[in-house]
């Protein structure tokens, strides 16, 4: 079975999610694995996919058609080249969220959205109800498409030399055009590759008390998330948000501050290697999950834990 | 301009899911349903744009059971002026209910389609992209702004870097994201209204489209519990337990 990755990335670098999606795409597929890198002036990306272990081929679709990662434009490329592959497999990010399914439904299969485990090669794992239950699916298509939830596979490392081959696709013409980006500007590791998650909630209060977080990621070299409350009240941006609807991460330590622990907000982070909790609520959900739990005021505790984490730094 | 909106159907994001012990499903008896909250968010946007008379009239769509139709009801009463229900007991994927939506959509000659980004059961997160692709129309999806102007949708959109805007041809599909509204109470005088108000009953058989299932599933069970962790007094403690417990700082 020969797999199709859709790569995301920004026209200079790869995306870490795509190499989650090719140790997906690996142990799925029984032939080779190529990887789909459809851009603007995206060479650089391409010869990084290249050096991915486990890769056959990149085929470099360079487009101003492809430059911001339109989903009508690639979902037309994607449909172009199906025929050659048994599964295309993306990201669950909104880059791949966004495009698949319409490839999918050009296809006429059912989509396998956010896929956790391959048990065969048209079995399935995926959580649903906020990651409540988890669904063992098998698909009846001929030809699966199926995103994946990245924390649930590890990256696939380099040592490869694949080859890039240039596409020419001919693309319809767009009725949908770019305007603009407005990107979140951090020096933080990326939320859903970082090492520490250190997420704040409602219980901060204000944004000028969210600089406390920003104080306790300074100290660990974390990455900043949020509960939905705090990123409707602007205390973080949305892109922020850990959840069910938000972004699921899943990091060695995920510190909650301030968070109540709704289901909603459990669904994004519950795979964390160890959860801390500080909130004053002793009866708060978040605390059922909580590996250390620690019970107070977080105006109180957080000051004293960033004191300790830089003495232990310096 | 005529907005189609679909809403579902679903478990209240409230109610603790549980799963049945046979591991066919989750337990859906002596539980509450409500609208999918995005759902809930794609209706109010599409008042609006008929309150400020960017739209003439806003259909909602939903698929499911007959007690879909006390959802249709609680959209009637939000604003919609009229609702269709597609009846059906069985369990419809996305891209099935994409084609009934379609269908809808081209018997209705919709300009705008109003969906949620994603349905709280299946978290699936695919049905308004399979519409845009099956009706050939461009996507606007986890929309968290939308303006209509000069025949065109200009949407911003939640992406995992930030916002991005996008200028759509109409007609055109829009998915919502959470923060593009907030959905207004239906108020008492309007529940009385919408009970008047006209609800359709379809199959799928006279859309003549096939629902057949593409997927199987085989179980569903119960995640992984994570084992009970311990209290810690302050921060001291807790500094100390990461350092030479967890080993993780
Ligand atoms: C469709 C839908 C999708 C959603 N998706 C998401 C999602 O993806 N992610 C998400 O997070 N939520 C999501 N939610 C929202 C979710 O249901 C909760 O409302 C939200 O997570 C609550 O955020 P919070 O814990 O910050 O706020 P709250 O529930 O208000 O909790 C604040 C906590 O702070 C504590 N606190 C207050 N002051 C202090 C103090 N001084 N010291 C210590 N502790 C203190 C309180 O005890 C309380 O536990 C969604 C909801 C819906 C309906
Ligand atoms: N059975 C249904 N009836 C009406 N609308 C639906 C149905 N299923 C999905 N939708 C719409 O599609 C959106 C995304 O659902 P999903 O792709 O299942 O996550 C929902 O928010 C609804 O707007």
């Amino acid at each position: 079975m020969a797999v199709l990755v859709l790569a995301e990335h920004d026209n200079s670098v790869l995306a870490a999610a795509t190499r989650n999606t090719v140790t997906a795409a690996a142990q799925l597929a029984t032939g080779p694995v190529h990887v789909l890198v459809a851009g603007q002036a995206a060479s650089a990306v391409a010869a990084e996919a290249a050096r991915l272990s486990g890769v056959e081929k990149i085929l470099l679709a360079d487009d101003a058609a492809y430059a911001y990662g339109l989903a009508e434009p690639l979902a037309a490329l994607l449909i172009s080249l199906a025929e050659n592959y048994d599964a295309i497999l993306a990201p669950a990010t909104t880059f791949g969220k966004n495009v698949l399914p319409r490839a999918a439904a050009l296809l006429d299969v059912a989509q396998i959205s956010d896929v956790t485990a391959i048990l065969s090669p048209d079995t399935f794992v995926r959580p649903i109800y906020a990651g409540n239950a988890l669904a063992t699916v098998q698909s009846t298509d001929k030809r699966k498409v199926i995103t994946v939830r990245t924390t649930a596979f590890a990256p696939a490392a380099d040592g490869g030399a694949a080859i890039i081959e240039s596409l020419s696709a001919a693309i319809p013409v767009p009725r949908s055009q770019f305007v603009g980006r407005e990107v979140t500007r951090s020096e933080r590791p990326d939320l859903t590759a970082a090492r520490v998650v250190v997420s704040g909630g409602r219980g901060l209060g204000s944004k000028e008390n969210f600089l406390l977080m920003e104080k306790l990621a300074d100290t660990l070299g974390a990455a900043i998330g949020a509960s939905r409350a705090a990123v409707d009240a602007g205390y973080a941006p949305n892109d922020a948000q850990v959840g069910q609807t938000g972004k699921i991460v899943a990091p060695d330590l995920y510190i909650a501050v301030g968070i109540s622990g709704a289901i909603q907000h459990l669904a994004g982070m519950k795979d964390s290697k160890v959860i801390v909790a500080i909130n004053k609520d002793e009866e708060a959900p978040i605390f059922q999950l909580a590996d250390y739990s620690l019970v107070g005021d977080l105006f109180v505790e957080l000051p004293k834990l960033c004191a300790l984490l830089s003495g232990a730094q310096g | 301009m005529k907005i189609l909106v679909a809403v579902k159907r679903v478990i209240d994001y409230n109610v603790r899911v549980r799963v049945r012990a046979d591991g066919s499903g989750v337990e859906t008896a002596n539980v509450k349903f409500s609208m999918n909250p995005f759902d809930e968010i794609a209706l109010e946007e599409a008042v609006r744009l008929k309150e400020s008379g960017a739209a003439t009239e806003v259909i909602a769509v939903s698929i499911g059971p007959v007690q879909a139709q006390e959802t249709l009801r609680s959209a009637l009463a939000m604003g919609a002026d009229r609702a269709i229900l597609i009846q059906t007991d069985e369990a419809v994927e996305p891209l099935a209910v994409a084609k009934l939506l379609a269908a809808v959509a081209r018997r209705e000659s919709v300009e705008l389609a109003i969906l949620g980004k994603q349905a709280i059961d299946d978290d699936a997160n695919q049905t308004g992209q399979m519409l845009a692709a099956l009706l050939d129309w461009p996507q606007g999806t986890f929309a968290s702004k939308l303006s209509i102007e000069n025949g065109h949708a200009i949407v911003t959109r939640e992406i995992d870097g930030g916002l991005e805007t996008i200028r759509l041809a109409l007609p055109a599909l829009i998915t919502t994201d959470l923060r593009l509204n907030t959905p207004r109470y239906a108020s008492l005088p309007n529940i009385m209204k919408a009970k008047k108000k006209p609800l359709e009953v379809l199959t799928q058989a006279e859309l003549g489209v096939d629902i057949t299932p593409r997927l199987v599933t085989l179980k569903v069970e119960e995640p992984p519990k994570r084992k009970a962790g311990v209290k810690v007094a302050d921060a001291a403690q807790l500094f100390d337990k990461l350092k030479h417990e967890a080993k993780v700082i």
